[in-house]
């Protein structure tokens, strides 16, 4: 397969994981969502150092997915602690910082 | 016709569609379930681009762990307000539009970029490549990963402590 193809699947994924964030509701649904995005972008990442010959995009890639568990980890957290205080996990709900 | 082109297609409709039922789903239980499908198919992308290691590490971290992550985070949450596990999404029109335009221009790029089409052959092993290049000219940022992961494990204890 062409480069241009695994490109096309990753810009897919992306956007459905863009999809995904701006319209979810729910705090972990929009988590997801930039899991989702993440993913596309590691895609990308595998794809170009495979075609390029260059081993340097695939440890970036591993920082990537490190990064991204610790990511997901705080931020499933959070959630966990704001709905301890507030009981809800709905994004639209925290709106503490309305004037 | 080899197998490689009927691999891609398989693995990227089953990547397209269980990321799409990720975001469409209502139940939120069946998303994240949807995901580990769709984390499960990337790995099987990466396995497609030769690399194995991130193949392996894809499954172990993304659909071993983040998933069992998320569903004691949904367990958690949504324990204490007793009805179904629904979700709603708000402003369907604006995301289609915005990520629709956001595809769009990107696919645009692509088209007018010189783009290699050529696939050069593995030269060696992949995997012994990366853990080289790992601990020789990225070793700082691999370092600094372990701090971040150290500084990630605090946070989250910190965050799950009891109520005093």
């Amino acid at each position: 397969m062409t480069l241009q193809a695994y490109l096309t699947l990753a810009a897919l994924l992306f956007c459905i994981g863009l999809f995904g964030v701006l319209t979810r509701r729910n705090t972990i649904g929009i988590l997801l969502g930039i899991e989702l995005m993440l993913n596309a972008v590691n895609i990308n990442l595998v794809a170009f150092a495979r075609f390029l010959g260059d081993v340097s995009g695939m440890v970036f890639t591993v920082f990537a997915i490190c990064i991204t568990v610790a990511e997901v980890a705080l931020g499933l957290a959070l959630v966990i602690l704001i709905f301890r205080i507030r009981r809800t996990a709905i994004a639209d709900h925290l709106d503490l910082l309305k004037g | 016709m080899s197998l490689e082109p009927i691999a891609f297609w398989g693995l990227a409709a089953v990547l397209l569609a269980s990321s799409l039922a990720v975001v469409l789903t209502r139940n939120l239980f069946h998303s994240v379930l949807y995901l580990a499908l769709s984390l499960t198919a990337t790995a099987g992308v990466f396995l497609s681009l030769d690399a194995e290691f991130l193949a392996a590490v894809q499954l172990l971290l993304y659909a071993g762990g983040v998933v069992t992550i998320v569903v004691f985070a949904i367990v958690v949450t949504e324990r204490l307000v007793g009805d179904r596990i629904t979700q709603t999404s708000r402003q369907i029109l604006t995301g289609f539009i915005l990520s629709g335009a956001l595809l769009v221009a990107v696919l645009v790029v692509f088209r007018r970029a010189p783009l290699t089409v050529l696939r050069p052959a593995v030269s060696g092993d992949l995997t012994r490549a990366i853990g080289e290049s790992l601990l020789t000219s990225y070793v700082l940022p691999f370092e600094l990963l372990g701090v971040l992961l150290l500084a990630a494990l605090l946070g989250a204890l910190y965050f799950a402590r009891p109520d005093d």
